[in-house]
C-alpha cells in the first residue's frame, strides 16, 4: 500500500489533504510541522511526502533537506505545498531536493491528479 | 438500592397500539384519579427520599433514578388531604411533565395504590363543575364515568408546574 | 471524486481565529521603527495560513485581503519598509476585518463589506506600485494551431533522480497527451564498473503527435526544468509518428519501478510501523463545541485504561474463589483501583483544560484601543497565563473579565495629569494574574488607580433605594453594593463600561460557575478584584457532614477548618446572634438546621461541630452534628427536574445510591448575613 506523509501546521489544510488521499485509498499519516514530520518519517517509511513550506519549528525547505540526508528518502518524491508560486521558492525548494510543488489553492481533484502522477 | 423495585408499565398494564386517550388510574383516599398514560415513565415502590431544604410540604424530597435527581411530590398533601404513613406498598408514579416552554421534567408522585388503565374517548369526558373558590380545580382536565365509578382526570402539567415547583429565579 | 470541502470549514475557522489572535498579540508587541524578525515571521505565518486555507476552501474575499496583508508583511520582513505606528494600526484594523469576515462565514451572517474594501484599499495605497492581484491575469495562450505534434529532446542531468523525480513518470505523462514515439539514447551509459546507480545516464527523444500547446508540454516538465536539457520543437504535419508499442513502454516502466523498489528495500524498516502512528480524527460540525486534544494526552489515557483493565482482571480473579486469606490482596487491589480511577479521571478532566491565555490574550488589544479612546496611559501586566481552566469556565468567564477590566480602565485608572498631580507615575498599571490555589483558580485584576469612591457608591445606592440614608455600612458592605442589581452609576455611563452588562450580571455569571468575587479597594491606591473559580464543573472534592438525618456536602475548597466548639469562645450579641471567637476574629455561627428547618441531634452548641467556611470574601461557622468522610462527588443539577434552592448548588449521588445536597457556601453566607441583620434590626 502506498503510504503518504502529509506535513502542515494548518489543521484544516492537513485534514483536507489527508481526507482526500484516504478517500482515494492511500494510507496517510499526518504531521503538524517539520520536526514532527521528520520524526515520523524516521520512524517509518513513506512512498511520498507532501509538505507545507511555511511552518513553525522546522519549515518545509529544511524538512526536505533533512529528509534527503536520510538514505531511504534519497529518491522518495517530496512535494511542496506552497502559496508562493514565484520562482524564488521553487528554486529554493528544488535546491533543497524537493521533487515538485503544488500551488495553493488547489482542489481535491487537482491534488489527486498530481499525486497519481507521482505515485500511481 | 436493593429495596428498589421497578414495575414496567408496559408489561403490567395492557397498553395497546392506540395509547391515545388511555389513562392510568390510581387511588387517593378512595377516589380514583387518572393521568395520561403516555406521560407515565415508570411505577416504583416508595423509597426513602432526601429532603429538600425549605421546600413546600408536599415536595417530599428527591430520589436518584438512574443518575437523575428526581423530585417526589405527595399528591395527598398536594391536594390538602389527610396524610397517611407510607408503607412498602406505597407507590410512586414517575411522570414526564412539560412546562410552558415545552421543557420536559421528570417527577415522581406518591399515590395510595395504582388501580387500572382505561381508554376514555374525548367525548366521554365531562367538565368538572364550578365550585367557586373553595376547591382548586384548575388541574382537573375532566371527569369520566367507568363502571359507575367516577374518574378524575388530571392535567399533570398544570398540577406539577405550580409556582412552588417552577420558580427558577435565583436569590 | 467529489469531496465536500465544507466539512473542513469549522476547523479552518477555528485555527484562523487562533491565527488572528496570534497576529493581534504579535502586532501589539511590534515597536515602531524596529523589525523584530521573530514577531514579523509569526504574523506572516498566521496570515499566510489563513490565506492558503481561505483560498483553498473558497473564501476568496478573505484570501484577497490576507494576500495584500501578507505582501505588506513581506516588505517588513525583507526590510523594504519600516514599521510605523500607523501601519501597526492599519494591520490591526485588517485583523479585525478578517475576523469579521470569518465570523460572517461562521454564523452565515454578513460582514461589513464597505470597511473591508476600505481597509483593502488602504493597504493597497500603502503598497502602490506592487502587483496586487491575487490571480495572475490569464496570459494569452500561445496557440499554434497548425502544429501537428512536437519533438521533445529530454536529457536529464545525472542528478535528476536525487530529487525524487522519475523520468518514466514524465514520459508516462507525455504519453497521456497523445500518441508517442520514443527513442532512448544510451550513449552516455558507462560500463558497469563505472555506473553509479544513483545517476541518470539516459536521454530520450519523444515524438508526440497531439494537438497540444507548448505550455501543456512544459507543464509536464515543470518540476525538472532545471534538472535537464529540454528542447521542444514543433513538427509539421508531414511527419508521421509511429506509436511506440504501449507494451514496451509499460515494460520499461515496470522494470524501472521494480529497480526503484529494490533500492528502497535495501534499507527498509517495517512498513507496518507507519500504521501504528496514532491518529485522532476530528469530526466537527460548526456548532457543537469541540476541543483539540494532543495525542500525548490521549496516549496517556490509553495507558491508564490499560492499567485499569489489568486491575479489573486482577480483582476479578481474586473474586473467583475468595477466602479471608486474600483480604490483604483485595485491599491492595482496591487501592490500586482507586488510584487508577483517580488518575484516569484527572487526565480526562485535563482534556477540558485550556490555558487562560485564551482569555488574557484579548486584553492587550482592548487596552490599547481603550486607553487611546480614554486618553489614559496604561501598562498591562499579565501573569499566570499558562494557568489551565476548564473550557466551559473559560467560555463563561471571558465577558465578565472584559467588563471588569473595562471598569478598571474607565473608573479606576486616572488620566495622566491627575496621576502626576497626585504624585503617581504617569502610566497606570493594570495587572491580570491567574493561579491555582487548592482546587480553585484565582483570577486577580488589580490597578493602581483611584480606588472605589465610597461616598459616590453610597449616594448612588441611597438614590436607587438599595440602602436607607441612615444605614451605617462597612467598607466591605459598600463595595459589595456595586454588585447589586439596580446599582448603576448611570450619570457617568461612558461608551466604555456603560455598554453591556452590569456588575450584578458579572457576579451572577461567576456564581453560576460556582465561583465568587471579592473587591478590595484603597482610596488613592487602587483596587483589586479577586475571582475564585472551581477547577472543573463536573466533579469536586467534598466534605460530608450530617445534620439530623440528612447528609450534606460542603465543597472542600470553601472549608478553612473544622473545629470542636469550645463553650467559652461562643459569644452572643443581644442574646440572639451567636458569634464564635476564632483566634482574632469573630465568626457568625450559622446553625444549618435552622436555615434548612431540620431536627438536629442536639440544639446544644457544645454537642456539635463548627465548619468554618469562606465565600465571597466572608467567613461563617456552620454548625453541624457530625463530620463524615471526604470524597469526590459528581455534581448533578437540581434544576433539571426541580428548581434552584437557596443555599444549595446542586446534588450528588452517594455510594449507596441516595441523593445528597451540595451546599452553596457563598449563598449560605448571604442567607446567614440577612438573618443576622434581621435579628439585629429587630432587636434595635
Amino acid at each position: 500500500m502506498t503510504t503518504i506523509l502529509t506535513v502542515d501546521d494548518s489543521t484544516s489544510m492537513r485534514q483536507m489533504v489527508s481526507f482526500t488521499l484516504k478517500e482515494a485509498g492511500y494510507d496517510v499519516v499526518e504531521a503538524k510541522d517539520g520536526v514532527d514530520g521528520l520524526s515520523k518519517a524516521k520512524n517509518s517509511k513513506f512512498n511520498l511526502i507532501i509538505t507545507d513550506v511555511n511552518m513553525p519549528e522546522m519549515d518545509g525547505i529544511s524538512l526536505v533537506k533533512a529528509l534527503r540526508a536520510i538514505t531511504r528518502y534519497k529518491f522518495t518524491p517530496i512535494l511542496l505545498l506552497t502559496t508562493e508560486a514565484g520562482p524564488d521558492i521553487k528554486q529554493e525548494g528544488k535546491a533543497a531536493g524537493a521533487t515538485g510543488w503544488l500551488v495553493k489553492p488547489f482542489n481535491p481533484d487537482q491534488l489527486l491528479n498530481t499525486i497519481v502522477k507521482v505515485v500511481g | 438500592m436493593s429495596a428498589l423495585e421497578t414495575v414496567d408499565v408496559n408489561t403490567n398494564y395492557d397498553v395497546g397500539e392506540g395509547a391515545e386517550n388511555q389513562y392510568l388510574t390510581f387511588m387517593l383516599m378512595g377516589e380514583e384519579y387518572g393521568v395520561d398514560i403516555l406521560r407515565v415513565q415508570e411505577i416504583r415502590c416508595w423509597q426513602t427520599v432526601t429532603t429538600l431544604p425549605n421546600a413546600p410540604v408536599y415536595v417530599k424530597g428527591v430520589v436518584n433514578i438512574r443518575g437523575s435527581i428526581v423530585p417526589v411530590v405527595d399528591l395527598r398533601m398536594r391536594f390538602g388531604m389527610e396524610e397517611v404513613e407510607y408503607t412498602p406498598v406505597t407507590v410512586v408514579i414517575v411522570v414526564k411533565v412539560l412546562n410552558e416552554e415545552g421543557r420536559e421534567r421528570v417527577m415522581g408522585v406518591v399515590v395510595d395504590t395504582v388501580s387500572d388503565t382505561y381508554i376514555i374517548p374525548e367525548e366521554n369526558m365531562k367538565p368538572a363543575p364550578e365550585f367557586g373558590d373553595s376547591i382548586d380545580l384548575t388541574c382537573v382536565k375532566g371527569l369520566a364515568t367507568v363502571n359507575d365509578n367516577m374518574l378524575i382526570l388530571l392535567d399533570i402539567d398544570r398540577l406539577l408546574n405550580s409556582d412552588e415547583l417552577t420558580v427558577l429565579e435565583r436569590g | 471524486m467529489t469531496i465536500d470541502l465544507s466539512q473542513f470549514h469549522a476547523i479552518f475557522l477555528e485555527e484562523s481565529f487562533e491565527g488572528l489572535q496570534v497576529m493581534e498579540s504579535s502586532l501589539l508587541n511590534m515597536i515602531e521603527g524596529e523589525t523584530d524578525v521573530d514577531i514579523i515571521n509569526n504574523i506572516f505565518r498566521a496570515a499566510h495560513s489563513i490565506k492558503g486555507g481561505s483560498a483553498t476552501f473558497g473564501f476568496s474575499n478573505v484570501a484577497a485581503l490576507t494576500h495584500v496583508l501578507e505582501t505588506l508583511l513581506d516588505e517588513f520582513r525583507s526590510d523594504k519598509r519600516i514599521v510605523t505606528k500607523d501601519l501597526i494600526s492599519l494591520l490591526l484594523e485588517s485583523v479585525d476585518c478578517v475576523r469579521d469576515m470569518l465570523s460572517a462565514i461562521q454564523d452565515g451572517g454578513k460582514y461589513n463589506e464597505s470597511s473591508a474594501i476600505e481597509v483593502q484599499n488602504k493597504l493597497q495605497q500603502v503598497l502602490t506600485g506592487e502587483i496586487l492581484s491575487i490571480n495572475n491575469p490569464d496570459e494569452a495562450e500561445e496557440i499554434e494551431s497548425d502544429v501537428q505534434g512536437w519533438r521533445i529532446l529530454f536529457s536529464p542531468y545525472p542528478s535528476m533522480l536525487q530529487n525524487g523525480n522519475d523520468p518514466f513518470r514524465i514520459i508516462r505523462e507525455i504519453q497521456s497527451l497523445g500518441s508517442v514515439k520514443i527513442e532512448v539514447d544510451l550513449e552516455k551509459l558507462p560500463i558497469l564498473a563505472e555506473l553509479d546507480p544513483e545517476d541518470c545516464y539516459l536521454s530520450w527523444e519523444i515524438l508526440l503527435h497531439a494537438a497540444v500547446s507548448k505550455d501543456e508540454i512544459n507543464e509536464v516538465f515543470e518540476w525538472v526544468i532545471d534538472d535537464c536539457d529540454l528542447k521542444i520543437e514543433p513538427i509539421g504535419s508531414d511527419v508521421v509518428i509511429q506509436d511506440t508499442d504501449n507494451e514496451i513502454i509499460e515494460e520499461m516502466l515496470s522494470t524501472a519501478a521494480n529497480a526503484r523498489d529494490d533500492v528502497v528495500k535495501g534499507d527498509q524498516e517495517s512498513e507496518s510501523l507507519s500504521r501504528l502512528s496514532p491518529e485522532v480524527k476530528h469530526k466537527r460540525t460548526t456548532n457543537s463545541g469541540s476541543i483539540r486534544v494532543g495525542i500525548d494526552k490521549v496516549d496517556e489515557m490509553i495507558n491508564m485504561v490499560s492499567e485499569l483493565v489489568i486491575t479489573q482482571s486482577m480483582l476479578g480473579q481474586l473474586g473467583e474463589d475468595f477466602t479471608m486469606v486474600d483480604i490483604e490482596k483485595l485491599k491492595e487491589g482496591l487501592c490500586q483501583l482507586e488510584r487508577n480511577t483517580r488518575e484516569l479521571q484527572e487526565s480526562v478532566m485535563r482534556i477540558r483544560m485550556l490555558p487562560i491565555s485564551f482569555v488574557f490574550n484579548r486584553f492587550p488589544r482592548m487596552i490599547r484601543d481603550l486607553s487611546n479612546e480614554l486618553g489614559k496611559q496604561v501598562e498591562l501586566r499579565l501573569s499566570g497565563e499558562q494557568t489551565e481552566v476548564d473550557k466551559t469556565v473559560m467560555e463563561k468567564i471571558g465577558d465578565p473579565l472584559i467588563h471588569l477590566v473595562r471598569n478598571s480602565l474607565d473608573h479606576g485608572l486616572e488620566k495622566p495629569d491627575i496621576r502626576v498631580a497626585n504624585g503617581k507615575p504617569e502610566i497606570g498599571i493594570l495587572h491580570l494574574n491567574a493561579y491555582h490555589k487548592g482546587g480553585s483558580i484565582i483570577i486577580e485584576i488589580s490597578d493602581d488607580g483611584a480606588g472605589l469612591d465610597r461616598d459616590k457608591i453610597r449616594n448612588k445606592a441611597i438614590q436607587n433605594g438599595l440602602i436607607a440614608d441612615d444605614d451605617i455600612l462597612t467598607d466591605e458592605k459598600i463595595y459589595d453594593l456595586i454588585f447589586q442589581a439596580g446599582f448603576s452609576t448611570a450619570d457617568q455611563v461612558s461608551d466604555v463600561s456603560g455598554r453591556g452588562v452590569g456588575m450584578d450580571v458579572v457576579r451572577k455569571n461567576i456564581r453560576e460557575l460556582g465561583g465568587s468575587i471579592v473587591i478590595k479597594s484603597t482610596p488613592g491606591e487602587g483596587s483589586k478584584i479577586t475571582i475564585h473559580l472551581p477547577l472543573t464543573l463536573a466533579i469536586m472534592d467534598g466534605q460530608l457532614v450530617r445534620v439530623g438525618d440528612e447528609i450534606y456536602i460542603i465543597p472542600l475548597v470553601s472549608i478553612i477548618e473544622s473545629l470542636q466548639i469550645k463553650p467559652e469562645k461562643v459569644k452572643s450579641i443581644t442574646g440572639k446572634m451567636e458569634l464564635y471567637k476564632l483566634r482574632e476574629e469573630y465568626l457568625n455561627i450559622t446553625r444549618l438546621y435552622q436555615l434548612f428547618t431540620l431536627t438536629p441531634d442536639s440544639e446544644d452548641i457544645n454537642d456539635g461541630l463548627l465548619v468554618v467556611v469562606e465565600g465571597d470574601g466572608a467567613k461563617v461557622g456552620l454548625y453541624v452534628d457530625e463530620l463524615l468522610g471526604q470524597q469526590q462527588v459528581v455534581i448533578k443539577s437540581l434544576e433539571t427536574n426541580y428548581k434552584h434552592i437557596n443555599g444549595v448548588s446542586g446534588a450528588t449521588i452517594l455510594g449507596d445510591g441516595t441523593v445528597a445536597m451540595i451546599l452553596d457556601v457563598p449563598g449560605l453566607i448571604a442567607i446567614s448575613k440577612d438573618r443576622a441583620e434581621n435579628t439585629v434590626e429587630r432587636v434595635a
